[in-house]
């Protein structure tokens, strides 16, 4: 286990290191000069070259990057160029969005899917199973943005039950969470129908080892066996799938967050770039892609800690 | 099941028809406005309505879903022409430094959020059709890279490959004659998911105003600019959207038909 954990850890220090180069030079080839963009077009070029000296834009490449690097690891991650507020504030402000719409749209997928998964996977083969499938198709199907669309002009527009767009800040929990719940629904819908076909599949295959057949043979009717063996066991897959669909939720709300005017992460990041405010772009993105990394690692080394099987890999 | 093939292969089929005949005909010109029948409802006259500058809304998703496809199928084509050599390099290379490089790379890739990219990759080369297919066609490669690996793998060990390296064959030789023709099959239904999961893509893209540009229509951008209109004429915002989710519909079924149909094991179990 512990060589296992330091080539690991090893692959996760390159990795976050590949990624935070990947990023800085993707960032790099976005045209245009913040400084420019700061100070107008009328700007005087003396006043132009003073900027950018202190902005440290004229500094060669592998040095902002290292600049860079080292102020991130120290927890700074610098100065946005539009606002001039520090960058990690602005995430974190963006997060009290962004987070508790991934963990809502994530909650309503789950609450969705296990039911669906779980009835189609006892129905296999019958009518019952094929149906559902069916409606999962649909749910996959949906361009999450239209989906949008269509419930803004349901709920907001004909029955006023809810708003259709903007964010009313937590200071009012109740507005908050109503104007969360359509692009949460929005989000939730497509992950819903995947996750319940995931299941679905892991079920399966469980049901099919021998040890549920020992528990049927045993006397237990095939929903006990179901929700007492296979569930627990199909639950791997389902966890892998979760862990990528929240880290999807949080980076991947971008377009939802645009339709309903919610001022999460993936909006500032679109907005960041629309700006050129670079340093912006590139502080959010690392962390989001950290985070992605991050989580995979964690899970990787759940699963290994429970599962010797895996760490022979 | 059989009808996911049929239904999947009609609506998939209706969707390349629609774009194949809008180059030789559209019903009208989609650059002729026609401002005082501007949010027409559909009609005899206009199947699907028309939109805020009075332009057919049937005439422009027959060009857009021109936009989609080839958007999507050169997609396709990039995480293929890419991928598929790196998984069979991986496999034939299994448990090898070589194989470590590949996967861990694909790993980075698949941890980048791929629509961020998308959207910065659009933007560090300005919007546009041809910048949306790299994008989406980047995010393919590790997919197909995967896919082909795994599928490659157990091949590996088969005693017909053992046969062709006792007669002298090279790993180069052997991954291209014996294990690329076995998993063909994961090939076209992977690339089937690809390629609808690209024409959603496309669709996002274009939504946010980083896809094709004016004035070639796109079913995402017809979209953004129907959000306006939306409540006083609701078909702007339904057609364009009901024709991404038939295609994109259509081709998941075609690709779990196709794989049932490749893969009769597969029927039950898979979801």
């Amino acid at each position: 286990m512990l060589r296992y954990l330091a080539r690991r850890i090893v692959s996760l220090a390159l990795s976050l290191l590949v990624a935070s180069m990947a990023i800085f030079l993707l960032v790099e080839m976005v045209p245009g000069d913040p400084a420019t963009f700061m100070l107008g077009t009328g700007a005087q070029p003396d006043t132009l070259a003073a900027l950018r000296d202190q902005l440290g834009l004229n500094q060669p490449l592998p040095i902002r990057y290292a600049d860079w690097l080292g102020a991130v690891l120290s927890g700074d991650l610098g100065v946005s160029f539009t606002y001039k507020t520090p960058v990690a504030g602005m995430i974190a402000d963006r997060m009290q969005v962004s987070l508790p719409l991934a963990v809502m749209a994530l909650a309503l997928a789950v609450a969705i899917a296990f039911p669906v998964g779980i009835f189609a996977a006892s129905r296999r083969g019958r009518v019952g199973d094929t149906t559902v499938m069916g409606l999962t198709q649909i749910g996959i199907a949906l361009p999450n943005f239209w989906f949008a669309m269509l419930l803004v002009l349901l709920f907001a527009v004909r029955l006023r039950l809810l708003p259709a767009g903007g964010f009313a800040g937590w200071d009012h929990p109740v507005a908050a969470l109503r104007s969360l719940l359509l692009p949460a629904v929005a989000l939730a819908l497509p992950q819903a129908a995947i996750l319940a076909r995931v299941l679905r599949s892991a079920l399966i295959e469980t049901l099919d080892q021998d040890y549920i057949r020992t528990a049927r043979a045993k006397g237990l009717t095939r929903g006990q066996s179901l929700r007492r063996h296979a569930l627990r066991n199909a639950l791997i897959p389902v966890l892998t799938i979760m862990g990528m669909q929240f880290s999807f939720l949080l980076a991947g709300a971008i377009i939802i967050e645009n339709v309903f005017y919610l001022p999460g992460l993936g909006r500032l990041i679109f907005q960041a770039i629309t700006q050129r405010d670079l340093i912006v772009v590139q502080s959010a993105v690392l962390v989001l892609v950290a985070a992605v990394i991050l989580v995979t690692f964690l899970v990787d080394m759940a699963y290994a800690a429970v599962d010797p099987r895996l760490r022979a890999r | 099941m059989r009808w996911t093939l049929i239904i999947g292969a009609i609506l998939a089929g209706i969707a390349v028809l629609a774009a194949g005949m809008s180059f030789l005909w559209t019903p009208y010109d989609i650059l002729q406005m026609d401002v005082p029948n501007k949010l027409q409802p559909p009609s005899a006259a206009h199947w699907f309505g028309t939109d805020q500058f009075g332009r057919d809304i049937l005439s422009m998703v027959m060009v857009g879903a021109r936009t989609s496809i080839a958007v999507a199928l050169v997609a396709v084509g990039i995480g293929m022409g890419f991928g598929v050599p790196l998984g069979l390099v991986a496999a034939a290379n299994r448990g090898g430094l070589i194989d470590e490089v590949i996967m861990r790379g694909n790993d980075l890739i698949f941890a980048f959020p791929s629509l961020v990219i998308a959207i910065l990759i659009t933007a560090a080369f300005g919007p546009s059709a041809v910048n949306a297919i790299i994008a989406i066609g980047i995010f393919n490669i590790p997919v197909f890279a995967r896919v082909t690996r795994g599928g490659a793998m157990p091949i590996w060990t088969l005693d017909y490959i053992r046969a062709a390296r006792v007669a002298g064959k090279n790993r180069a030789r052997i991954s291209v004659e014996h294990v690329l023709p076995n998993i063909a099959n994961l090939l076209i239904v992977q690339g089937t998911i690809q390629f609808s999961l690209g024409i959603l893509a496309e669709a996002g893209l274009s939504y946010v105003g980083l896809g094709a540009q004016p004035p070639t229509p796109s079913w995402g951008r017809m979209l953004a600019e129907a959000q306006t209109f939306v409540t006083l004429a609701p078909h702007v915002a339904v057609i364009p959207g009901l024709c991404i989710f038939l295609t994109v519909l259509g081709l998941n079924l075609l690709g779990d038909g196709l794989r049932d149909a490749l893969d009769p094991r597969l029927k039950v179990m898979q979801a």
